[in-house]
């Protein structure tokens, strides 16, 4: 793992020196993360880099994992669509099961510490077993605007009694009666598909994949899923191809198990078909430098979502400097501002236009992108992640007051 | 320009944590409702952490409250005139509120017809900001460390002690221009400073701006 120093090119020197003092006065404090899984999934990613960042600053983290059964897991899964708006079907018996997992797992983890971050819903009614004294922060990484009631008040009964609660954007926000901070996800720049790439070494990835760089290339790194729209992409790129020079690049994982996406991956190809300079390409999810590759070499990178959580990808963009625009849903907003750090569209046309006008006016397309990039760095890289961590722990140890001066 | 302070200048820095407060606004009536009743911490919020937060963009929106009447509501005349509100003109968070009180009072009297409401989706958040401000390692006690601390200190230390530090004792006045009058009896860097807005400027741009201010009167002193 990398060491906290060795962000300072990426976050720049004052945010790891920020991280430092703050860290100062939380010397020796334990922070325990619950959540569902060690491997696989956004939080544990994260997790799995913030943690050390957090012991080399003199902080005791701890990790614990709830455990359940594959009945409980189905449970939390219709709980985790549910909250995520998909309706379901949930019987008293699965409640019951619910509250019967948490409670053998109460006793079974180790839940000592001065704060804890409970993440997500599968673990959220451990809050019955918080220690005395100790501060509880429910640390919720779903979107929850369309959320299913029935869901939510069996939720709310255990999170409403927690010390504060997290989101990551004031859309999914909910009536409480806690405190609601928003603290919006982030990369890792050092991470394989955010570091920095030579030009050997992009090029290098190109040439192995078979990927032409005569003509610009616009790309949308994404499953083969209908709301990413990539029929949308490509019906877009049709548009604006008489008048234009480019090859249009969708990436997207092979979709082996998924039978929708083998489905929209085939009419992804078949819209393809013919068309010389639209292609389509699977990789394998282990492809982070490929992906880094591709993005580093792309004159324009779409996102033209229907429907997103807060859409990451989007900051994996531009943080590579790209222009890029993306369907104005979920948590892209936050991330581009419209026409400064990016471009926001909401149709197929509005999408060939900005594709047609990037192309054509290079300069402007090129501040987007280092707009785009510096506010990637201010706001979504994970340093400025752990640091809103810190911030809310300060808060809470320090009795709630609006200011704090350290 | 030799001359040592007898009380160093001690760069700070601000930062601020996000609150969701629930409350949201649908049209420019729902807005004004939220202004009134939004307490400083949610004012600060939606003005000064703005443009702390696209301090690197150009041209820079101006408020939140602005931008979404500009680009969401599309009331393209009042978001001019929330745009215009210079609120580093302004001595507390309190006046600051009713300056955009009274700038949209004033618009929906001229146009009382039916709002219009936005899609769910495109609403304006009300949000808290919980301050907290942290010291850094630069500290000055003549120019030319002055001049070193300007050069590494990041831009938000910056927006603190230009802006900000006019909400507070003694006000209208930025630390800057404060601490070069008090410690070396210059009033002309407070000069320079006060004109200085963050509208002109990105903060980088503010900073390179400083930095000139200061070094042309180190050189002034050397020609002097």
């Amino acid at each position: 793992m990398p060491k906290i120093d060795e962000y300072a090119p990426a976050a720049g020197a004052a945010a790891i020196e920020e991280l430092k003092v703050i860290a100062s006065r939380l010397q020796g404090k334990s922070i325990l993360n619950v959540n569902s899984t060690a491997v696989g999934g956004g939080v544990a990613e994260i997790l799995n880099r913030m943690l050390p960042m957090m012991t080399e600053l003199g902080i005791r983290p701890r990790w614990e994992l709830i455990k359940g059964g594959e009945d409980f897991y189905a449970v939390t899964k219709k709980f985790h669509n549910a909250i995520h708006g998909t309706r379901q079907e949930l019987t008293p018996a699965d409640f019951q099961l619910y509250r019967d997992t948490l409670k053998m797992n109460m006793d079974t983890l180790d839940l000592d510490a001065d704060l804890a971050l409970i993440h997500d819903p599968q673990p959220a009614g451990l809050i019955d077993r918080k220690p005395a004294g100790a501060k509880w922060v429910w640390r919720c990484h779903i979107d929850m605007s369309n959320r299913q009631d029935d869901v939510w008040n069996f939720l709310k009964g255990y999170v409403a009694r927690y010390d504060a609660a997290v989101i990551s954007a004031p859309a999914f926000s909910q009536e409480l009666p806690v405190r609601q901070f928003q603290v919006p996800p982030s990369i890792d720049p050092l991470a394989d598909k955010n570091k920095d790439l030579s030009d050997e070494e992009v090029a290098a990835v190109m040439r192995r994949l078979e990927i032409p760089l005569d003509k610009p290339l616009i790309t949308q790194v994404s499953r083969f899923d209908r709301l990413k729209d990539p029929l949308g992409v490509i019906a877009a790129f049709k548009l604006i191809q008489p008048y234009v020079t480019a090859r249009l690049l969708l990436v997207g994982g092979s979709a082996d198990d998924d039978p929708e996406g083998a489905e929209v991956l085939a009419e992804a190809r078949a819209a393809a078909e013919g068309n010389p300079d639209i292609l389509v390409l699977c990789l394998p999810p282990t492809s982070n430098v490929e992906i880094n590759a591709i993005q580093r070499a792309s004159a324009i990178i779409l996102q033209k979502s229907l429907k997103e959580g807060f859409g990451l990808t989007v900051s994996e963009a531009l943080w590579k400097g790209k222009p890029v625009i993306a369907g104005a849903v979920g948590g892209i907003p936050l991330q581009i501002t419209h026409k400064y750090s990016g471009i926001l569209t909401r149709t197929v046309e509005g999408t060939a236009y900005w594709m047609k006008r990037l192309l054509h006016e290079p300069a402007y397309a090129k501040r987007l992108g280092e707009n785009g990039r510096e506010h990637v760095r201010e706001n979504f890289l994970l340093t400025r992640h752990l640091r809103d961590y810190l911030l809310i722990a300060l808060y809470l140890e320090s009795g709630r007051q609006d200011f704090i001066h350290l | 320009m030799t001359a040592r302070a007898k009380e160093p200048f001690r760069f700070r820095n601000r930062l601020t944590l996000a609150e969701v407060t629930g409350r949201k606004a649908f049209n420019i009536n729902e807005l004004l409702d939220g202004i009134k009743q939004a307490d400083d911490e949610v004012i600060y919020y939606h003005t000064h952490r703005f443009i702390k937060q696209f301090h690197h963009l150009v041209p820079e929106g101006a408020n939140d409250f602005a931008y979404w009447v500009t680009n969401t509501v599309q009331a393209d005349r009042l978001g001019e005139e929330l745009t215009a509100i210079d609120i580093v003109r302004y001595n507390s968070l309190a006046d600051i509120r009713a300056a955009f009180t009274a700038t949209i009072e004033r618009h929906l009297a001229a146009n009382p017809g039916p709002a219009r409401t936005v899609a769910p989706g495109r609403e304006f958040h009300f949000m808290r900001a919980v301050r907290f401000s942290l010291p850094t390692s630069c500290a000055a006690s003549d120019y030319a460390s002055f001049l070193d601390c300007l050069r590494a200190v990041n831009s938000s230390s910056l927006y603190l002690h230009v802006f900000e530090a006019r909400l507070r004792p003694p006000y209208g006045v930025d630390d800057f221009s404060h601490w070069f009058k008090q410690e070396f009896g210059d009033e002309e860097v407070g000069r320079e400073i006060s004109r200085l807005d963050p509208y002109s400027y990105t903060l980088e741009g503010l900073r390179k701006r400083i930095i000139r201010i200061i070094e042309k009167r180190l050189g002034e002193a050397a020609n002097a």
